[in-house]
């Protein structure tokens, strides 16, 4: 009785959590009659006019180009400033350490609307809004606490001992790092990569402020401009937000272990 | 923290750093290594200094507790990494590799993980990735301290048979005596950073310079008792126990005669005495019968003593056994530290 009801309650909250999503991609495949129906139709008729819509009329690629190279960049440089931050923290034993770790935890808590001004102006003052290399770096300073705080934590549970013996066998610290510590801990780093990824290519609000040129601007914030004036395409939005979701599901349907994995790395002694 | 430690190994030696947990063995062994900094001194290696060195130029091998094989590499990767850093040609990686692992017969591993090999295992791994460099010392740090007993005494036989094959200059470290008394040419004792004894297996054992020494090193550890000289210096008191000190004090009875001593007697020193002979009555609490050997456990007034009694001497429970000891047998501390009444 008990395993009855836990299921239904894993059944309960998995649709209640799937719905929206399931809900636009049906949309997505329904033709324009069957979207304003009353009462709305569940099953569509596999239409696939709007994905053709999306793609044609309303720049879906350029958008998605957008999103790859801006979520991509800002991952590369995250991780590969954190990863060097997180190694310093968790091998040399500074007396602050604890604390700056708390701080990053504390920074990284900040609604992002309390900074966007701040922010804005100081890409202003730069010459770096409407800029790739703009949003980049608005991009970092949000997902690099997270990025540091993971690899710090797996970068605690690699034992030094093999890293000495990388330097009696002949290495130096740079070769230890490179050729020991970093194979071991890609885990890790695949980790805080994939997370990183997912916060850049969801990101709204700071795209939204930054790149107010069309041709430079992420899906999040071409899709909400897809509403004109006077009209609302629902099957474009769905098919475009149907799209944007892709990656994401498959980067945490494949990797969704590790994700865990990281997410709790330290929890437990093992 | 080391204070004032100063030794030296001798090519080809095989020395053991042996003391309890926390005496700086190990802190010893990583600062040869240069894996930790020394405040003051000097370490030489080959009659060079080193100190000032990092740990890839020093040439020594290291051997930790715990193996540090490096998991993402196959057993062959792992003992061939630190050739291939030093640029080796293929063909001499290759043949070292083989040597080694035909040596410790590891063949058939070349191509595993370390994950997939037994502790056994790896610990050959690890001393194989050791010799291959062909350093100028090798360093051992509590290597078979994570095998289980039976393996931890063949491991000790085949670490023997490796010293004599490559004649390796080794620095040993361990807790555990009857690893350094089997293995070591020379012994290095340690108690809280100082060095307490440096001699042979034998003179540790027989001559130990001290209580810690006489009690650390043996299994079981040898009984001491403190008791005061008589006013003539032959006699030993401790409570009800009388112990004859004329063969062993015969030099020096006035020197010590009203002072408080201790007596040391290995347990295996001890024998059934009769009743004119016997120096001490106890009454047997314990027998540890371990098959080759037996232990007993006997409580005289204040004082435990154990003896090794030979198997056809029946022993039980609350049994009263009398004692005796070759007055040549007795070891004397006064303050702790090894006299000889001569």
């Amino acid at each position: 009785m008990k395993r009855l009801f836990f299921s239904l309650g894993v059944i309960l909250i998995g649709t209640f959590s799937l719905l929206p999503f399931l809900w636009f991609v049906l949309t997505s495949w329904k033709d324009p009659t069957e979207i304003t129906a009353i009462p709305p139709q569940i099953i569509p008729s596999f239409h696939w006019g709007f994905y053709r819509s999306a793609l044609d009329k309303y720049g879906l690629l350029g958008y998605i180009r957008n999103s790859a190279v801006v979520a991509g960049a800002a991952t590369l440089i995250s991780i590969a400033i954190g990863s060097l931050a997180a190694y310093a923290l968790s091998r040399f034993h500074f007396s602050w350490s604890r604390l700056y770790l708390m701080l990053l935890l504390c920074v990284s808590m900040f609604p992002q609307i309390a900074i966007a001004g701040p922010v804005w102006r100081i890409l202003n003052h730069l010459g770096w809004l409407n800029t790739y290399h703009g949003i980049v770096a608005a991009y970092i300073s949000l997902s690099l606490p997270l990025a540091i705080w993971i690899l710090t934590t797996f970068f605690k549970e690699l034992p030094y001992e093999i890293e000495e013996a990388a330097l009696v066998d002949g290495c130096t610290p740079l070769q230890a790092l490179w050729k020991v510590v970093f194979p071991l801990a890609a885990p890790g780093i695949f980790t805080a990569s994939i997370l990183v990824f997912i916060h850049a290519w969801n990101e709204f609000f700071f795209a939204l402020l930054i790149l107010t040129y069309p041709g430079l601007q992420t899906l999040p914030v071409g899709i909400a401009l897809f509403p004109g004036e006077y009209t609302m395409p629902w099957g474009e939005i769905a098919a475009a937000s149907t799209i944007a979701t892709l990656p994401l599901i498959f980067l945490t349907l494949v990797f969704q272990r590790r994700i865990v994995r990281g997410l709790s790395a330290g929890a437990v002694k093992g | 923290m080391l204070q004032e430690i100063s030794f030296e190994v001798a090519d080809g030696e095989f020395c053991v750093l042996l003391g309890p947990s926390g005496c700086g063995k190990s802190t010893l062994l990583r600062l040869v290594a240069g894996l930790e900094e020394a405040a003051s001194g000097s370490i030489l290696i080959g009659g060079g200094r080193v100190d000032h060195l990092p740990p890839r130029e020093r040439d020594v091998a290291f051997v930790f507790q715990n193996y540090a094989l490096y998991p993402h590499m196959s057993v062959f990767e792992n003992l061939a990494f630190s050739l291939r850093l030093r640029g080796l040609p293929r063909e001499e990686i290759g043949s070292r590799v083989s040597e080694a692992a035909r040596l410790l017969e590891i063949e058939n591993l070349l191509s595993r993980k370390p994950q997939e090999l037994s502790g056994g295992q790896r610990q050959r791994v690890a001393v194989g990735r050791a010799i291959v460099r062909r350093p100028k010392i090798f360093l051992f740090d509590e290597p078979l301290s994570n095998l289980d007993a039976s393996l931890r005494a063949a491991m000790r036989v085949e670490l023997a048979r490796l010293h004599d094959k490559l004649g390796a200059t080794i620095l040993y470290v361990t807790h555990d005596q009857a690893e350094a008394m089997t293995l070591a040419d020379k012994i290095v004792v340690l108690k809280q950073g100082e060095i307490q004894q440096i001699g042979s297996p034998s003179a540790i054992y027989h001559e130990p310079v001290n209580t810690f020494v006489a009690t650390f090193v043996g299994s079981p550890k040898m009984n001491l008792i403190e008791g005061r000289v008589d006013d003539k210096g032959t006699i030993l008191h401790s409570g009800g126990l009388s112990v004859d000190l004329s063969k062993v004090l015969s030099g020096r009875r006035s020197e010590y005669a009203g002072k408080s001593m201790t007596v040391g007697v290995r347990p295996e020193d001890l024998h059934p005495g009769g009743p004119g002979g016997a120096w001490v009555a106890g009454e047997v609490e314990i027998v540890e019968d371990l098959g080759s050997d037996r232990f007993v456990h006997l409580r005289c007034g204040n004082l435990e003593l154990i003896a090794r009694m030979p198997a056809g001497v029946p022993l039980k429970r609350g049994q009263t056994l009398n004692l005796a000891a070759e007055g040549n047998r007795l070891q004397l501390f006064y303050q702790g530290r090894r006299i000889t009444g001569k």
